[in-house]
């Protein structure tokens, strides 16, 4: 087994902006990170140094332009949507700061989804997902409404519970403590610690210092990768 | 001599329907389009029938028409007519004397033998026309043996009425490969179907001629749980006593009340002719006189 | 794993019209791809060219049969073509009514495909058509009513029942959720999810609703004159896409 979970090489990215003016921009270059199992890495970096660029890329949600991201031995740059489906379905998990789901499906099938599509039994799947409700403070009479009616803090708990659902080896976690009060922070902060004393690999964005330093293991500055603000930092 | 070519129709045409007739016993149950010709009456009354009957009659043949079982009815009567002017052949009522019957809504009830033909009246040929009205799609389907459809009339019908209603035109199957519409008989008439007699089916309005030939698979088609049965009134006649005949109700007076007769009048006739009595023969005779 | 579908050189011509040209793609078991472009882009001609609606002038169309061959359904013959599309293949029509029979109830409609394949027990088909009106939330007191009874939401969902009653492997869909309030579309949209998980579905869907494909498909294909502009995961291609039409049609949608 090997011991990184994501390994990154020499990774970057443009955007083509073909409807004004085929304008070029290089926001990614040279870009190394290896995450072992059990460690987690949070990314720094000024708004606007491609912090969450970099998380969209591990999940394959943005192409990259060149280098390799290699998660659980899948090279996403290159992988078939498929692979990257079937990754993203038992491997790697990504808290983004939005919820995004059917509207009208009660929020206790929402969280409980990921499991059912790893095929965990519907009941199970759902004991799963009431316990991680009753642990974020979600109160049981909104679990049989949808999430799209929530508040924005009720819809990011909603979120992280979904997140944390399955057992992932590897998570991506956006912002994951922002809007929180502390009390749902901590329980937060417990579930990152949970996942990985079970060895998950962590690539986080924190602004929330305190919640950084509690549970990461180490910083990395992306804005050493971005073309334009090398050595800015 | 008659003014008419014989049997009223030309020989050409005579010879085209002969040819779709051939070709329709050929393949048992397949509809054949035929040229079909304007005739002396209207469509409905028979014109199919007429056509086909014209082109299979001979100057030797005893032709019998009837009409829902019965000889003595206007359209009977009328066709019967026709072809005692235009063809000049013997005319008969008795089922047995007949080497050609042009039947409309019915099948005789004694057993026809294999030197006679019977020839049915046909108004819509295609059973597939109430449930798919694109002919080129029921075509198709033929073709292609794709008949579920046949089956979703039938379970509208238990679903509808809590057992198949559908008693007359009942769908059959035809040596395993055709679905046929057997023409509006009762479909008490169906297990008949299987006869030594050759069969013909023609259709003028919609210009199609069909047959089956004689001890041809006819296989009437139903569910498992809801089995095909060939029913009738559960009455004997009360003209002849016949428990094994195809009936009609009659209504006697305002008063509601009712007998039942043999819709087929040679079979009756004969049957009292032998000395057959029914339980209501007796006071009928007795009005009459 | 082997594809379900192999699709290769697809092409079909409307005279001197491209209809679409030179269409490649796999579909795994289990993937849902969808199909984006403008009106007259070419999407519906695919779709019908794949489903055995339409003939194309060049490619082949090959699908895994289930003794696990590859067969050709642009050149295997009719009655063969026909066979897989009431069992292995469903079609769902934008206009419920192209895909009901209106004047059939509804467990007529949904048993149509088990007797095209040879079921003859009525008890069996209609208990099967009430479990899978069950299947689409539609009661059991609604069997024996006529689809002209029913409002569009329910039509469509009885097409959906009566498509898949005789557990197709292969779906496709045009413009499923078109023509249906945005409530009524929601309510599909997860049914369709829900089937697709646990029959292990493969579908392909063409719309031109973003919103639809970002929830159902995981693949996507983004059609514009006829040819393939842009694929890759769905997401992928709407959060980033690369070709200059797919980042118009991206930034074109009205948000709310």
């Amino acid at each position: 087994m090997r011991n990184q979970m994501i390994e990154i090489r020499d990774l970057s990215k443009t955007f083509t902006l073909h409807n004004q003016g085929s304008a070029v921009i290089p926001v990614m270059d040279g870009a190394n990170l290896s995450v072992a199992r059990g460690e987690c890495v949070a990314l720094t970096g000024a708004s606007g140094a491609g912090k969450s660029t970099l998380m969209r890329m591990i999940y394959g949600n943005y192409l990259a332009a060149g280098g390799s991201i290699v998660v659980d031995g899948v090279d996403v740059v290159q992988a078939e949507p498929r692979e990257i489906l079937a990754l993203r379905r038992e491997v790697l998990g990504y808290v983004s700061q939005f919820l995004r789901v059917v509207p009208r499906v009660p929020t206790l099938d929402v969280v409980a989804e990921p499991l059912l599509a790893v095929g965990v039994e519907a009941e199970a799947a759902r004991e799963r997902a009431r316990d991680l409700l009753t642990q974020l403070r979600i109160p049981e009479r909104l679990w049989q409404l949808s999430p799209t009616s929530f508040s924005g803090g009720e819809q990011q708990r909603v979120n992280i519970a979904r997140g944390f659902a399955h057992s992932y080896p590897a998570m991506l976690l956006d912002e994951p403590t922002a809007s929180l009060d502390a009390t749902n922070r901590a329980t937060v902060l417990g579930l990152i610690e949970e996942a990985k004393a079970r060895g998950a690999a962590i690539v986080g964005i924190f602004h929330d210092e305190a919640a950084r330093d509690q549970v990461c293991d180490r910083e990395i500055d992306v804005s050493v990768f971005t073309p334009g603000l090398q050595g800015a930092a | 001599m008659s003014d008419y070519n014989f049997a009223y129709l030309d020989e050409q045409t005579k010879r085209m329907i002969r040819r779709a007739i051939l070709k329709g016993l050929a393949i048992p149950g397949y509809q054949v389009p035929f040229a079909s010709r304007e005739m002396p009456m209207p469509y409905g009354w028979g014109t199919g029938g007429v056509q086909v009957s014209a082109a299979t009659l001979t100057p030797e043949d005893t032709l019998k028409v009837i009409d829902q079982g019965a000889d003595d009815t206007t359209n009977a009567v009328s066709i019967r007519k026709f072809f005692e002017k235009t063809a000049g052949v013997a005319t008969t009522e008795e089922t047995a004397q007949a080497s050609v019957i042009q039947t409309r809504h019915r099948i005789p009830e004694e057993a026809l033998r294999e030197d006679q033909i019977l020839v049915y009246q046909v108004p819509i040929p295609e059973p597939l026309r109430f449930l798919e009205p694109s002919e080129v799609e029921t075509r198709k389907m033929h073709s292609l043996e794709e008949y579920g459809l046949m089956h979703v009339k039938l379970y509208e019908d238990i679903a509808k009425h809590g057992a198949i209603a559908t008693s007359y035109a009942y769908p059959v199957k035809v040596e395993g490969r055709y679905v046929m519409d057997p023409s509006p008989i009762p479909k008490f008439d169906n297990p008949k179907m299987e006869m030594a007699a050759i069969q013909l089916f023609g259709a003028g309005r919609e210009q199609r001629i069909y047959a089956l030939p004689p001890y041809c698979q006819v296989v009437s088609l139903d569910f498992e749980d809801f089995p095909f049965e060939a029913s009738k009134a559960e009455h004997p006649c009360d003209m002849c006593g016949a428990e094994d005949s195809y009936l009609d109700e009659v209504i006697m007076d305002d008063a509601g009340s009712r007998m039942f007769v043999c819709s087929d009048t040679d079979y009756c006739a004969s049957r009292r002719a032998a000395g057959h009595v029914g339980a209501q023969a007796a006071a009928l005779e007795e009005t009459a006189a | 794993m082997t594809p379900l579908l192999k699709v290769e050189n697809i092409s079909k011509y409307y005279g001197q019209r491209i209809g679409c040209q030179d269409v490649n793609f796999d579909l795994y078991p289990g993937e849902v791809m969808g199909i984006v472009g403008e009106s007259g882009s070419g999407k519906s001609t695919l779709l019908n060219c794949l489903a055995g609606h339409l003939t194309p002038e060049t490619g082949e169309v090959l699908f895994e049969m289930r003794d696990g061959a590859m067969r050709d359904t642009v050149t295997m013959s009719e009655p063969e073509r026909r066979m897989l599309s009431r069992t292995d293949w469903a079609f769902v029509h934008q206009h419920a009514r192209d895909g009901l029979r209106m004047n059939v109830s509804a467990g007529g409609n949904v048993g149509e495909r088990l007797m095209a394949v040879g079921a003859r027990h009525y008890g069996n088909i209609r208990a099967e058509a009430v479990d899978w009106l069950g299947r689409v939330e539609i009661s059991e007191s609604r069997v024996d009513d006529r689809p002209t009874q029913f409002s569009g939401g329910m039509q469509q969902r009885l097409q959906i029942a009566r498509n898949l009653v005789t557990g197709p492997r292969l779906v496709f869909m045009d413009e499923p959720t078109g023509g249906l309030d945005v409530s009524v579309q929601a309510r599909l949209l997860d049914l369709l999810r829900g089937l697709v998980r646990e029959m292990g579905l493969s579908a392909i869907i063409v719309t031109h609703d973003l919103a639809v494909v970002r929830l159902l498909a995981d693949r996507l294909m983004v059609m514009k004159d006829g040819h393939v502009v842009e694929t890759g995961l769905t997401d992928q291609v709407l959060d980033d896409p690369q070709h200059a039409y797919t980042q118009l049609l991206v930034s074109s949608v009205l948000q709310v």
